[in-house]
């Protein structure tokens, strides 16, 4: 092997990774929350059976779901721009991965609720609760133990999914890598890097989520 | 003079469907190669072995924890770096099926696992061998429970493999996107990928939600 590895460029450049890996964190939180909010839309709007509602929810979660992520982040880079839309590359990312995850979510947060039988709601109701406590004591705590793995799940897979902003020249860490390399040409160094770094990130996400469901759950999960 | 860009016309028809086969070759291959190497680090995995667990617990964990075009690029340089650069189809269904194990394997682990204890000891005491409780009993069960999330896991690597055309493999979303670059029509081209994809995955994703239907009754 007659390559040589050249690390100390990478270490002159780590703020900038670091910054990028900031932005691919920063991007994939918003892309979960505004994903959560709409998917709770989209799933109520499903299990609402008003037609017009129900359609574009359908639609929604059948386009995110059997099409590439790659395709969606193109849609919204190229393909607004016949609408005379022009995204910058970071509000396409996010766009796309905000349509996917809340394509995904709506699934799992109707599986959650149509997984805790009617009855316990009528039962609560004839022990004298109100509507909104049922919900509060019996529900919400039941189904948010239910989709918890999922959305975690979710949450990675929209972190690892960040790195093709790459393809459009978004500047988070797999974007500032290829950046980065292409001006030193220390290609394999900066991947490496960049690939430890979302290592670390996915890692972290993990054991975190898994300390939070600990202390929320009290290890019943 | 000439304008620059030149319209979409149907003698691109012949460029757009070998981006289509491409996709679907490299995508089969992907699914065949990752489903065998799934299934044999998915039984190792379940006899838990202390030795197999923690080698290959780590090397699944990586490829699951680095997105897949990091992986693509990493593996595509280094091959390159060490003197044996190989075309893209081979570094591409390389990765590709290392990526698919890793998910298939964890499939087919909690499929093996599923399988009731006893009724392999029962297997035992009637007087089958390892093997053929293997084959007779926890293949055949094992592998029935997991149907649809195997499905599910084919599903995402035939979307996932528009990835491949970062190392310069040729298939459908890099030759529509090479036909953009041309004829400055994007909302057209990649709406017709898009359906493409997705014809392809509707039917098996319904069809996977329908089993799994099925199968909780």
């Amino acid at each position: 092997m007659e390559y040589e590895f050249h690390w100390n460029i990478v270490f002159q450049k780590m703020p900038e990774l670091l910054n990028g890996a900031f932005v691919t964190l920063h991007v994939s939180v918003l892309a979960m929350l505004l994903g959560i909010v709409i998917a709770i839309l989209l799933a109520i709007a499903k299990m609402n059976n008003s037609k017009p509602f129900c359609y574009v929810a359908t639609v929604w979660v059948e386009i995110a779901r059997n099409t590439p992520a790659l395709f969606q982040i193109y849609m919204a880079y190229f393909g607004l721009g016949a609408f005379g839309i022009h995204l910058s590359p970071y509000v396409a990312v996010l766009s796309a991965l905000v349509f996917i995850n809340a394509g995904y979510l709506t699934e799992t947060f109707r599986g959650g609720f149509q997984s805790i039988p009617s009855t316990q709601y009528s039962a609560s109701k004839s022990l004298g609760m109100t509507s909104f406590q049922v919900y509060r004591y019996i529900i919400l705590p039941q189904m948010l133990r239910r989709i918890y793995h999922p959305m975690t799940n979710q949450f990675v897979w929209s972190i690892l999914m960040s790195s093709l902003g790459i393809l459009v020249g978004m500047s988070e860490l797999s974007g500032t890598t290829q950046r980065l390399q292409s001006l030193s040409f220390r290609t394999l160094e900066f991947f490496i890097v960049a690939a430890v770094m979302y290592f670390i990130i996915t890692k972290l996400v993990l054991i975190s989520s898994s300390l939070l469901s600990r202390r929320l759950f009290k290890g019943e999960i | 003079m000439n304008s620059l860009f030149t319209p979409l016309s149907w003698d691109d028809t012949g460029f757009i469907l070998t981006g289509v086969w491409n996709t679907v070759t490299i995508s089969v291959v992907a699914i065949l190669v990752g489903t065998l190497l799934g299934l044999a680090v998915g039984f190792m995995r379940s006899e838990s072995n202390k030795f197999v667990n923690i080698v290959f617990g780590g090397v699944l964990d990586i490829l699951r924890s680095v997105p897949l075009i990091i992986q693509l690029i990493l593996f595509s340089t280094f091959v390159g770096a060490i003197g044996y650069p190989l075309d893209p189809f081979l570094a591409g269904s390389i990765v590709l099926s290392l990526y698919t194990m890793a998910f298939m394997s964890e499939v087919f682990r909690s499929g093996f696992e599923s399988v009731n204890q006893s009724m392999q000891t029962a297997a035992r005491s009637l007087g089958m061998t390892y093997w053929q409780t293997v084959y007779y009993i926890r293949l055949p069960i094992g592998l029935r429970a997991v149907f649809p999330s195997w499905l599910g896991v084919s599903l995402s690597v035939i979307k996932d493999s528009a990835l491949v055309s970062v190392i310069g493999y040729m298939e459908l979303l890099r030759t529509s996107d090479q036909l953009i670059s041309r004829t400055q029509q994007p909302l057209m081209i990649l709406i017709g990928v898009g359906i493409f994809y997705f014809i392809i995955s509707y039917p098996l994703s319904s069809y996977g939600r329908y089993v799994e239907r099925k199968m909780a009754i």
